[in-house]
């Protein structure tokens, strides 16, 4: 069933932790809430797991009251920060602890929570673990008895908090991509909270970018992405250039590069322009307009380089990224000079006192698509 | 660095120096400390073992046991239940004069034990804020049991909630919140996260707190009354017996205080090295 959250403002001493926040979570779904710390995120699945309460707004799933259910008949698994593991118990009764607890009525058989938790043991592939104590098992392994502890009360909605960020990077990866394949075999609806982009845009069907308790957009990934709708957004997300445009006789100028076509005439006179690395084109034939730069480094990573380009023209650095094999197949050296423009950008109209309009966003592509 | 020095035999000024500082921790612990409390034996035992048996025999001994013992039987449980409540409103809310709390809960280490009495007597007494009232009703608090319990709880008071409040403040909630998620209700949350995961330090609490429940003597003398067989605890049984020369009865009685606080150093000793990890890290003082 859809859940339906409606108007949620929560409130700390001196800051607003949620403001006015509305989303809906269909089922099924792995939602991302992805934002800086302090941004509301962990607030907003506290409120979920009904370890917080907001001050106003509503939580509905169908027709039910989802906030005056008491947490433990939410029927919600959640994982936490820190696991959360009870350092008393061993691995099985970590598991078991949500069946045993529950009232004789609906509490299972001995037999039958023995045969469950040793199911959960082979599905997170902790087989034979189970007499540990959470101090005996290493942090990917403590994760994923965390995981199967929240899935043995077979949940309708799991939580994730920060569910990677204690682990090393490898271990993380390889976990984000069997959590990931897990979802698609459970398809049990899914939140859960990081400050990591990376991990957020490739786990989630969709992210909610959090900013100072608001939500600032919630779409796919690729939407995110390429189409973001705030300036916060277009900053947070990925790695991303920022420079001021003018109005000029031809339309929106920054230095000798215009771009065609002018979403607010007679409305706006400048504007800021979002580009990302990936989109700047490095050799734009003298035909078009372009910005002369000068290539001052090159940051090579594994398979991506990163360019470190000034523009004199507009008095600040750009930086643009290419696939490592190319930089010899395009003669790139430091020191070198180079005609540079964007490919696509976003931009946010200013208003006359400098303020950004976050209204007024258009997005621009390049009309002569010549790829260098 | 720090292991190449350590390696390196020390000169003999630094030997020197160590040499008279651990000569003088002994000479300090042996005069203060051991040779006290030999005596404490020896004097007891002066006149042969009949005397020392003779001694504790005695029907005032005996009730003084009794009511030392009953004093401890209703002061430590009351300082559980307190202890735990405390420390659970202290690690697990934000409120209003939670500092204030803090420094009520440490009043009675601050408080002279005579005062601590005095209180009781100002309030309880004949001449006290309710003393009439209570003549009225015929109820009985100073010079009686009530008081004797009264000031031995206020007296030991923060012995459970100072061990467990660093302890629950560094475990932190979370697993009481997972606890609650996985559908525990407030009882199973605490008979089976909270409670196990504090236990050695709640018992260490109340071996604490139970050697200063037998042991007090300075509030208790203020509201006893010094009444043989009805309100003299241990610790006055073996004053008045001193003060009637009568040596070797007081230190049989004190010999049986002193083996009390030994074998609690020795449990004290044992929780520590056993579970030192899950064990607050200071303990409370005042003794």
């Amino acid at each position: 069933m859809t859940l339906e959250l409606s108007h949620l403002n929560r409130r700390f001493a001196g800051f607003s932790a949620l403001d006015e926040v509305s989303l809906s979570i269909a089922p099924g779904e792995f939602l991302a809430l992805l934002g800086p710390s302090g941004s509301g995120k962990t607030t907003l699945l506290r409120i979920l797991a009904g370890l917080d309460y907001p001050d106003s707004g509503s939580v509905l799933k169908g027709e039910e009251d989802f906030l005056a259910t008491p947490a433990r008949e939410r029927r919600i698994g959640m994982v936490f920060q820190h696991y959360a593991l009870f350092r008393h118990l061993t691995v099985t009764e970590n598991i078991a602890f949500g069946l045993r607890v529950r009232p004789w009525r609906t509490r299972p058989s001995r037999a039958k929570i023995h045969e469950r938790v040793d199911r959960l043991l082979a599905r997170v592939q902790l087989d034979g673990l189970g007499g540990r104590y959470p101090t005996q098992l290493s942090g990917g392994q403590r994760q994923r008895v965390a995981l199967a502890r929240a899935l043995a009360v077979e949940p309708d909605l799991l939580l994730l908090d920060e569910p990677f960020g204690a682990l090393d990077a490898l271990v993380r990866v390889s976990l984000r991509r069997w959590l990931r394949e897990l979802h698609e075999e459970l398809k049990l609806t899914t939140v859960f909270v990081t400050h990591d982009q990376e991990e957020a845009l490739e786990l989630a069907d969709r992210v909610a970018v959090m900013n100072q308790g608001r939500i600032e957009q919630v779409d796919t990934p690729e939407v995110i992405y390429h189409q973001p709708a705030t300036p916060f957004v277009c900053e947070f997300i990925g790695k991303v250039n920022k420079f001021g445009v003018r109005r000029h006789a031809g339309g929106l100028a920054a230095g000798a590069w215009v771009c065609e076509g002018d979403p607010w005439p007679e409305r706006y006179n400048a504007a800021w322009a979002y580009v990302r690395p990936e989109q700047l084109r490095l050799a734009v034939p003298p035909a078009q307009p372009a910005w002369d730069a000068w290539l001052r480094h090159i940051y090579l990573a594994g398979s991506v380089a990163h360019l470190d380009l000034h523009v004199p023209s507009l008095d600040q650095s750009l930086e643009a990224d290419v696939a490592s094999e190319d930089l010899a197949r395009l003669g790139l050296q430091a020191g070198m000079r180079l005609r540079v423009a964007p490919r696509s950008a976003v931009l946010f109209a200013q208003d006359a006192g400098g303020h950004t309009v976050e209204r007024e966003r258009w997005i621009w592509h390049a009309q002569d698509r010549v790829h260098a | 660095m720090t292991s190449r020095l350590r390696r390196r035999p020390l000169g003999w000024p630094r030997r020197l120096a160590r040499l008279v500082l651990i000569v003088l921790a002994l000479v300090f612990l042996l005069l203060f400390l051991v040779l006290p409390l030999t005596t404490v034996f020896i004097e007891a035992f002066r006149q042969g073992v009949g005397a020392f048996v003779e001694a504790i025999r005695q029907p005032e001994a005996l009730s003084a046991m009794r009511l030392t013992l009953l004093v401890a039987t209703i002061a430590v449980p009351l300082n559980v239940v307190f202890g735990v409540a405390a420390a659970w409103a202290m690690t697990r809310f934000q409120f209003r004069g939670k500092a204030f709390l803090g420094a009520l809960i440490d009043l009675p280490f601050s408080v002279s034990p005579v005062i601590s009495g005095l209180i009781y007597v100002l309030m309880f007494g004949a001449q006290g804020w309710f003393g009439p009232w209570l003549e009225r009703h015929d109820i009985k608090i100073i010079f009686a049991v009530p008081g004797l319990v009264l000031a031995t709880v206020f007296i030991t008071l923060p012995f459970v909630a100072r061990e467990l409040i660093p302890l629950m403040e560094s475990q932190g909630s979370e697993e009481e919140e997972a606890a609650r998620v996985l559908g525990a209700s407030g009882w199973q949350m605490f008979f089976r996260v909270t409670l196990p995961n504090i236990r050695w330090a709640l018992l260490y609490g109340v071996l604490l707190c139970n050697a200063r429940a037998m042991g007090e003597f300075g509030a208790v003398s203020v509201v006893s009354g010094h009444i043989r067989g009805l309100t003299t605890t241990m610790p006055l049984e073996v004053e008045m017996r001193y003060n009637e020369y009568d040596y070797v009865g007081a230190f049989a009685v004190a010999s049986l205080l002193a083996l009390l606080a030994l074998l609690t150093l020795g449990i004290k000793t044992l929780m520590e090295w056993r579970y030192g990890d899950e064990l607050a890290t200071h303990a409370p003082g005042g003794h």
